[in-house]
């Protein structure tokens, strides 16, 4: 049985996820097109809630959150917001979605993309006065939801831990 | 034992709850995050501390990674000047052609202008200082269009300086740190520009939405835009110089007046950040704060609205602070008594004659800037 040591399920994506945004965020443009910027959080964020209840997770998601923001230079709070919202979705629907098969949690992850997304519209929506540009949202949406398969694999390596809450 | 006789199994209900707190704590500082956000304003202290310690961390870690990327353009760069040199060659002597031939328009309209300047007595704006910097990091995202400058306080950046490409306006620092600057890009969701359509001054504000083209709102007129127009920056309210390119107006797939930006035709790695301080910095504030303003007399008083009844309560002034008497210089400066206008003089025969006109009077025909 794999051990559920939070550093392990929590600690090392954590830091994944940091390192990929700094990646991702050089200035970089090939054949005139920018390099997309995925939200990386979001894989981690669906695997913890669905892997066991914590109290460490939502901490390590409002400071990923907070990162993005600080990082990317957005409105404060946007994306701590936006990913706290998603997680305790797949919190309280996690009894309806352990066991199921991966193409059913895949829509499953394409719904708490889109209601993450959804909510940094709303906090756009609030603070700005403006809504985003469809394209744009879409365009990054698209690129995020491409990052499922590594929340599966998260998912399958820590499911079976912590056997109280299969 | 069975499975609900095992005391670990109650330890299911508390986490539970207590991971419930969690998420409940957790969005309860994301809404306060979100409702003590300043992002949108231009003042310096509105980015606050944990910012400027995260970009004055990011830059460098944004420059050292980014290094590697700046290699392989410049070799993929040279591999392809290798490869199209003759293509390029053919291309860069048509544009030489026809840079020759902009340049002695060029010439001609330089001395054409300069004439009309010594003609008006035009007071130019004065050449503006920059500074030059690198972008370490890009955010571009629909929340959040962005970039990180290497470059900050210690080469005095501060927050609404404009910002530059080679080919048109970027963004305005939004944030300064010792190392770094925060650039807010046209195209992000909270930026507003005071633009104008070249062709014609009409006014518009830039809108950023997130998206690659930001929108023109706020167009008066029945056809204020016409595709291909140049937008260049208006200089309304002051934060940026007038006249700087923004773009090329485009109508976008909804309908909506766009700008295509000229800082988009090439990649954003090195930028010019200008030293703009508002529309003060086109006096000399030493001058200014050197010469000595006469006080005020009753004569000023009353030339600002105040009616003569009002002139004894000047007695209540402390003497400390009172006005010494100054007719005679206040009479000197004024400039000869104006005619009264022609149905003042009808209507009111009686009337005694016009008193000297204020000094506040004087300065106003000096301060009208010649039509241009």
């Amino acid at each position: 049985m794999t051990t559920l040591a939070p550093w392990e399920w929590i600690g090392v994506p954590f830091l994944l996820c940091v390192f990929w945004t700094l990646i991702f965020a050089i200035p970089l443009r090939v054949f005139g097109l920018h390099a997309p910027e995925p939200v990386f959080a979001l894989w981690p964020v669906f695997a913890w809630a669905m892997i066991r209840p914590s109290i460490i997770a939502p901490a390590a998601v409002l400071l990923l959150g907070y990162f993005l923001d600080i990082f990317w230079g957005g409105p404060q709070g946007l994306w701590a917001l936006s990913l706290l919202v998603a997680y305790a979705a797949v919190w309280a629907a996690r009894p309806m979605m352990v066991g199921q098969s991966a193409q059913a949690m895949f829509i499953w992850y394409l719904a708490v993309s889109a209601l993450a997304f959804g909510a940094g519209t709303m906090v756009m929506i609030v603070k700005a006065g403006a809504v985003p540009n469809p394209i744009a949202l879409a365009w990054q949406y698209g690129v995020t939801i491409l990052l499922f398969p590594f929340s599966l694999r998260l998912i399958e390596r820590f499911e079976d831990a912590d056997v109280r809450f299969r | 034992m069975s499975f609900r006789d095992n005391p670990l199994g109650e330890l299911k209900v508390p986490l539970t709850w207590t991971a419930a707190i969690a998420i409940l704590i957790a969005l309860v500082f994301a809404i306060t995050l979100v409702a003590t956000d300043r992002r949108g304003e231009i003042q310096a202290e509105a980015y606050g501390v944990t910012r400027k310690a995260a970009d004055a961390v990011a830059a460098p870690v944004g420059g050292l990674v980014a290094k590697p990327v700046g290699w392989a353009d410049v070799a993929v760069e040279n591999i392809r000047g290798y490869f199209f040199a003759v293509s390029e060659n053919r291309r860069l002597k048509q544009e030489l052609k026809t840079a020759r031939e902009w340049r002695d328009r060029a010439l001609a309209l330089d001395n054409l202008n300069e004439r009309y300047r010594v003609l008006l007595d035009l007071k130019t704006d004065p050449p503006i200082p920059m500074v030059s910097a690198r972008i370490v990091t890009d955010a571009r995202g629909p929340f959040a269009n962005t970039r990180l400058a290497n470059v900050g306080k210690e080469k005095g950046v501060k927050a609404g300086y404009p910002v530059m490409s080679e080919n048109g306006l970027v963004g305005r620092i939004i944030g300064v740190t010792t190392g770094a600057s925060r650039v807010l890009l046209l195209t992000d969701v909270t930026s507003r520009t005071p633009v104008m359509v070249e062709r014609n001054n009409n006014r518009s504000i830039l809108t950023g939405d997130g998206g690659p083209n930001p929108r023109l709102e706020f167009l008066r007129g029945s056809d204020p835009v016409k595709p291909g127009d140049r937008i260049v920056t208006s200089g309304d309210g002051g934060v940026l110089p007038r006249g700087l390119p923004v773009g090329i107006a485009a109508k976008g797939l909804d309908g909506r007046w766009r700008v295509v930006l000229a800082s988009d035709r090439a990649p954003i790695d090195y930028v010019r950040i200008m030293r703009f301080e508002d529309f003060a910095q086109l006096t000399n504030q030493a001058e200014l704060a050197r010469m000595s303003v006469p006080p005020p007399s009753s004569l000023a008083t009353a030339s600002v609205g105040v009616t003569p009844s009002a002139a004894p309560a000047a007695g209540t002034v402390s003497s400390a602070v009172r006005p010494k008497p100054v007719a005679a210089p206040v009479t000197a400066a004024a400039p000869p008594p104006r005619r009264p206008a022609a149905p003042a003089t009808r209507s009111a025969p009686s009337t005694p004659p016009p008193p000297q006109a204020p000094p506040a009077a004087t300065l106003a025909p000096q301060s009208q800037d010649p039509p241009l």
